[in-house]
């Protein structure tokens, strides 16, 4: 217990970032995961051959290879995810904005990574959708832009909510590996910091830990069901 | 009492005088000389014997690493064949065994080596199983950067803010960095293993590394003219022993003997500068033996 108050702070700092990865991460895996599923479903066959290939890559490669590629792979092509220093979101990302190219190379990796798994969910979603809807949207004369706009899209994110928070929940436990490319601080990081270096006892480190990851999955676990919940009664 | 124990003294001092001289007549066992040290000594005993089995690092460049013919190289070697020939045995009967970090202690508990010398550094754990003779070498926590950076030139140089340096997640030296750092999110890079440290650094990703300078050492004889450490030197210590069996404080202060001796003598310079030397001009200070 002494071993997890006296190094409060440094948890405190650890969930902060690892939190601070894992929204920025979601959102980045959404944004890609929802451009790849309306490529997947366009009627242009390049268009879709684009969106399939990104998924097939993406979704069977394992997470620790694409972290290796785009981590210690892409600084050497001249890539340093340098797109991600967002002037103003710096402000309140101060890791967005430094020099050392771990961090934002983390989100790019974690959200090409989940990107794929959040267009499988999307997709599925999308199916979910009576192809009546699709059909008689075209009837009245929407184009595919609109279709989906105002038919398809808004009714399948209903359908897809619920696995998208499952993929988001995965995506938050995957961003443990970062600690270990670079991104100094954060949590899983913290571990090895006071356990090898500091040799403070394992068991108290790790119960700490992991709650610095429930304190971010359980609660989106319950709203996912919340949700659910909300849904089934407005069925 | 008193009268009695001097007594005791003498005859076992004229025993062994004795004893000693009949010794060397027919001394044709071993190639050593065991004729000049104390009868029943361990010196003597290895010297009879004629072998001396020495356990060292394999893969540690610059202090024990096997060449292309398997023959161990390196200033820990260098120590070791010192010791041997003072003992009076050839290069050829040193039986070399290899030591990886986690065995030497039990290399020695288990009596298959005479002596380990690999990179071995003396703290109390280790103690209470082996003893030490030493220390002959001080390690300590190093710099290495690019040949061509002399932005950095120690530690303070971290104190600015703007340079970055790399080190292995977990480790005490990334530890022993953090007070030098303005920013610990902007400066500093941990990873799992040095290696890719050394990637990030060829990469122009992190300005620096920081570890203990035998593992750096390594590092810049892998690829030399690379990379080097920088003005400063250690900014830690860690003192390399000579692990012998428990309890055998005889041929620990015999060795102890020689190394002063060899401090002097200029035979320890001799054996810097063939082997780790060539990747650290900077000759090590001897440092003091413990005879604790």
């Amino acid at each position: 217990m002494r071993a997890i108050v006296d190094n409060l702070d440094l948890f405190a700092s650890g969930f902060l970032l690892t939190f601070q990865l894992c929204l920025l991460a979601a959102v980045g895996s959404l944004l890609l995961g929802t451009v790849a599923a309306v490529l997947r479903i366009s009627p242009l066959p390049p268009l879709r051959w684009v969106g399939t290939a990104y998924v097939t890559v993406f979704r069977n490669v394992p997470l620790t290879v694409v972290a290796f590629m785009v981590v210690f792979g892409l600084p050497h092509l001249g890539i340093r995810a340098d797109f991600l220093r967002i002037p103003g979101l710096d402000v309140i990302f101060p890791r967005l904005g430094i020099e050392l190219p771990y961090f934002r190379m983390a989100i790019f990796a974690l959200a090409l990574y989940t990107g794929a798994f959040v267009c499988e969910a999307l997709r599925s979603g999308i199916n979910a959708v009576p192809a009546g809807q699709a059909e008689a949207a075209r009837a009245l004369g929407l184009t595919f832009t609109q279709n989906l706009r105002y038919v398809v899209l808004p009714q399948a994110w209903k359908a897809a909510v619920v696995p998208l928070g499952s993929v988001i929940i995965a995506m938050i436990k995957n961003s443990a590996i970062f600690g270990f490319m670079g991104l100094t601080g954060d949590l899983s990081a913290t571990y090895q910091q006071l356990i090898s270096a500091r040799g403070e006892p394992a068991i108290p480190v790790f119960l700490a830990v992991t709650v610095g990851f429930l304190i971010m999955t359980v609660p989106l676990g319950l709203l996912l069901d919340q949700i659910e919940k909300r849904r089934a009664v407005g069925r | 009492m008193k009268f009695r124990r001097l007594a005791a003294l003498a005859t076992v001092g004229v025993l062994a005088l004795t004893a000693c001289g009949g010794n060397g007549d027919d001394n044709n066992g071993g190639n050593g000389d065991a004729s000049q040290f104390p009868e029943g000594s361990t010196m003597a005993a290895l010297a009879e014997a004629g072998v001396l089995r020495v356990g060292t690092k394999f893969d540690q460049p610059g202090f024990g690493q096997v060449n292309l013919d398997g023959v161990p190289e390196g200033f820990d070697v260098e120590i070791a064949k010192i010791i041997a020939e003072e003992l009076g045995i050839t290069e050829d009967n040193i039986e070399w065994v290899e030591a990886p970090s986690a065995v030497r202690e039990e290399l020695l508990e288990r009596n298959e080596v005479d002596i380990v010398i690999a990179t071995y550094t003396i703290n109390s754990e280790r103690k209470e199983r082996v003893d030490f003779a030493g220390p002959y070498y001080m390690a300590g926590q190093h710099i290495m950067v690019m040949a061509d950076n002399d932005e950095i030139t120690g530690p303070e140089s971290f104190e600015s803010g703007e340079h970055t340096v790399c080190s292995v997640q977990g480790s005490t030296p990334s530890e022993q960095i953090r007070p030098y750092l303005a920013n610990e999110a902007e400066q500093l890079v941990l990873f799992d293993v040095y290696t890719r440290c050394v990637d990030a650094l060829k990469a122009g990703d992190v300005d620096a590394v920081t570890t203990d300078n035998v593992i750096l050492l390594g590092f810049i004889a892998e690829e030399p003219g690379t990379f080097k450490l920088v003005e400063s030197g250690t900014f830690t210590e860690e003192p390399y022993g000579i692990g012998v069996q428990k309890g055998k404080d005889d041929f620990r202060s015999w060795i102890n003997d020689l190394l002063e001796e060899i401090y002097e003598d200029g035979r320890y310079a001799a054996a810097w500068e063939r082997t780790a030397g060539q990747f650290d001009p900077q000759l090590p200070e001897p440092p003091a033996v413990d005879r604790y």
